[in-house]
């Protein structure tokens, strides 16, 4: 038994560890493509300081547009993390436990990326300081501002926290040939850890009061963030229903998010022992969860306002509905809503690329959902006079495209610094799933982990179906 | 707070102040109390004297106000020429191309006919802008006026996105005016020249004010229907004749844009469409467009990513 389990720990560290110690021309060409990306983005950028924001397509009527957009798609998918690691990990969710260190992988990159975007839409960035000594707390800016930072903080720490093991594991399995630099920082990281039982405990109560405080903290960020629309009397944006409605957004694209994210790790980095077809799937259960909830408070949010048809909300409705924006808002509709849940719930085909296009469409669809949220409330005219208009330029395109590339690129560097799944945690939980894991067994017989795990489906399956019958 | 008749009033400001400092407290840490307490002592700053004037509870000097007789407002069309409010707007104020601080719209009427509406900034009681500004940039003065402190704006557009009557304006690149603005020295009451990347807008002609003298749309509208007044001392005048405020407004039907809103604008409208000037409701004539005499794009132009030059929209 005890040589069985070793065997598994040997193989789970060479697994999380590998993508660590080798890097690949691939990956190197990959990151140069996204450095170039990132470079044009920042050509772009240099060109709105240099001419102030008329390089983009806001004028006075439409006075926010892609920044805002991505700004709030960014913080959306910060969510993914506070979902999966924290609420799975407070409800003791025993599948999640491969998964979290992504997640909140993805928390942290997307609220670093989308934090910038509110800055880059600033007229006056040079004045960014101004916030912090004028700053004044009845303005929703600024409950952002803080709650963002809060959530920035508290994710930081809630992804090191867990790290620590992994951190001296990676200290302790440095190879002789590593540089000083390395050595000193993975040492100074890992804060002394030895694994006593004293460490241990203090550890999972500070990850355990993390979890719980990041969960308001998470709640309290996307519905700051929809006060900056709510506050105001547009129409559409003039809701109480907002916040929730960007909560569960948020909730929403980040379960997607991770989706994705989990399972190009897992095809780039073979982390197939670990997440396994049952982790996609239980993920898109939340997703359908998640998109029903959404789905709901859609209906909700339009049907209460097209009854009523104030001026301005029926002015809003036509441009969504079969005017200008109609085109994007029925692309939300189906791409986001129709086929993501029927790719869930008619289960016909592999799971895995399944979940994979449901997630994409709903990330995209989310971002267009973002978009038909913040551009037509502004397209509708407030005095006598026409309907506003707004085309993105092309600064605005290559920020955003730069954006999108420098959250892939910090992942990609991440990956190589951490591993992306904990190792600690993972191994703690084949301990406990005693006996030896039946990866093993399978290895033995000469078949691939999925297939195990199709195996052990089946059979309870079957097991189950002949109880009902009994 | 109280309103003008005295009654006690919770109003959206006091509403998001109350629940806001309770909850900032809670989350606050002490360096960013600090900070705050450090912004809120320099005195020296016009936004914070305003803030300090608006924590007392004595009534401001002034109650500056506007009044629009409709019946008067042909939209210039029958002298041929473009709103001349807006025209001498433009010309005192240097107001960048592409910006009508005062505004005159076609209002369309019930029978096919139209009226015209000259819209300056309302100087709203309970200012939605004042209320979303996150760097307290923009403020009521003494006088109940909303000001921009355009040093202090860092440009995030959130007065614009609250303001219900689209009254606020941008400078989205580097504002086209003539040579001889930059010989003034800025000033939130005239806040002349314009600085790009921050929010600009109406504000009553403060700097005229201040010294006794009428707005330039007031003294420059050559059908005198626009009004200038101080609701405390409850006078106003159109340069020409002399009217008791509060009477006046009752007399003519006095209505404020969009009342419901309860942002309390500071300029009434007196029902009409010219007819003082025998304009007929259904009278053909467009409003013509103002002219900036000193030329330049509008911020109707983007930038070419190859050549870093303007190129049109």
């Amino acid at each position: 038994m005890r040589a069985r389990t070793e065997s598994a720990s040997q193989r789970l560290e060479r697994v999380a560890l590998n993508p660590l110690a080798r890097t690949g021309t691939g990956y190197r060409l990959f990151v140069l493509v996204l450095l170039a990306v990132l470079g044009w983005g920042a050509y772009a950028f240099v060109t709105q300081l240099r001419w102030g924001l008329v390089s983009t397509g806001m004028r006075d009527q439409v006075i926010w547009g892609l920044y805002l957009v991505n700004f709030v798609f960014f913080i959306g998918i910060s969510h993914a993390g506070t979902l999966v690691s924290a609420i799975l990990r407070v409800t003791q969710a025993g599948w999640r436990t491969p998964v979290t260190r992504m997640a909140e992988m993805i928390t942290v990159v997307a609220i670093s990326v989308g934090a910038l975007m509110p800055i880059i839409d600033l007229g006056r960035p040079d004045r960014v300081w101004h916030i912090v000594v004028f700053g004044r707390f009845q303005s929703p800016l600024l409950w952002d501002i803080l709650s963002i930072t809060s959530y920035l903080t508290g994710s930081l720490i809630y992804l090191y926290l867990p790290l620590i093991p992994d951190i001296a594991l990676m200290r302790d399995r440095l190879g002789r040939d590593a540089s000083v630099i390395k050595r000193r920082v993975y040492t100074l990281l890992a804060v002394g850890w030895r694994n006593t039982p004293e460490q241990r405990h203090r550890l999972e109560k500070a990850i355990g009061i993390m979890a719980v405080t990041i969960i308001p903290i998470a709640v309290s960020v996307h519905t700051v963030v929809s006060y900056v629309f709510s506050m105001t009397l547009r129409p559409g944006w003039d809701s109480t229903v907002f916040g929730i409605y960007f909560v569960i957004g948020a909730i929403f694209s980040g379960i997607a998010s991770i989706i994705i994210v989990m399972v190009l790790f897992r095809k780039i980095f073979h982390l197939e022992a670990y997440i396994t077809e049952r982790h996609v799937r239980n993920l898109g259960y939340l997703l359908l969860v998640a998109l029903l909830l959404y789905l709901y408070l859609t209906v909700g949010e339009y049907l209460t306002t097209g009854y009523k048809l104030q001026v301005e909300d029926k002015h809003l409705l036509e441009l969504l509905l079969t005017g200008a924006n109609a085109p994007w808002f029925w692309l939300f509709v189906i791409a986001g809503m129709v086929i993501p849940a029927f790719l869930v719930i008619v289960r016909r085909g592999p799971v895995i690329p399944r979940m994979v296009v449901a997630a994409v469409l709903v990330n995209v669809a989310m971002w267009v959902k973002r978009f038909v949220i913040v551009i037509p409330s502004l397209q509708v005219p407030l005095m006598p006079f026409d309907f506003g208009t707004y085309r993105p330029s092309w600064v605005e395109w290559s920020i955003t495209a730069g954006a999108f590339a420098g959250f892939i690129l910090i992942f990609a560097i991440l990956a190589k610094l951490i591993p992306l799944i904990s190792i600690w945690e993972v191994a703690e939980d084949e301990q406990r799933r005693e006996p030896a894991p039946l990866a093993e067994a399978g290895e033995r017989s000469g078949l691939r982990p999925e297939e195990v795990e199709a195996l052990v489906e089946t059979a309870l399956r079957e097991r189950r179906r002949g109880q009902g019958v009994r | 707070m109280r309103d003008r008749d005295g009654a006690r009033r919770i109003g959206r400001r006091e509403f998001i102040k109350w629940s806001l400092g309770a909850a900032g407290l809670a989350i606050l840490s002490t360096p960013f109390l600090s900070l705050a307490n450090r912004a809120k002592a320099d005195a020296s700053s016009p936004a914070a004297s305003a803030r300090q004037a608006a924590a007392k509870p004595a009534r401001t000097i002034r109650d500056w106000t506007m009044v629009v007789d409709l019946k008067k407002c042909d939209g210039c069309v029958t002298i041929d020429s473009a709103p001349q409010c807006t025209q001498a707007c433009i010309n005192g104020h240097f107001v960048p191309k592409g910006q009508q601080w005062i505004q005159v719209y076609d209002v369309e009427l019930p029978g096919g006919g139209k009226s015209f509406l000259p819209t300056p900034c309302y100087q709203c009681e309970n200012a939605p802008c004042v209320n979303v500004c996150p760097v307290a940039a923009t403020y009521h003065n003494e006088d109940g006026i909303v000001l921009i402190d355009h040093k202090r704006c860092i440009g995030c557009r959130m007065c614009m996105a609250a303001c219900p009557y689209h009254r606020r304006f941008f400078n989205w690149g580097e504002p086209e005016v003539p040579p001889e603005a930059a010989l003034v020295e800025y000033n939130p009451l005239y806040p002349v020249p314009a600085i790009r990347g921050t929010v600009i807008k109406c504000m009553f002609c403060a700097h005229l004010l201040r010294d006794g003298k009428l707005p330039y749309c007031v003294s420059g509208c050559p059908m005198k229907a626009l009004y200038m007044g101080d609701l405390n001392e409850d006078i106003g005048t159109n340069g020409a004749e002399v009217v008791q405020l509060s009477r006046f407004l009752d007399e003519n039907d006095a209505f404020r844009w969009k009342e419901n809103l309860g942002t309390q604008p500071r300029v009434w409208y007196l029902p009409g469409h010219g007819q003082s000037f025998n304009r007929s409701a259904d009278d053909p004539r467009k409003l013509q467009a103002p002219v900036w005499s000193w030329g330049g794009d509008g911020f109707d132009y983007q930038i070419d990513p190859l050549t870093w030059q303007k190129e049109p929209r």
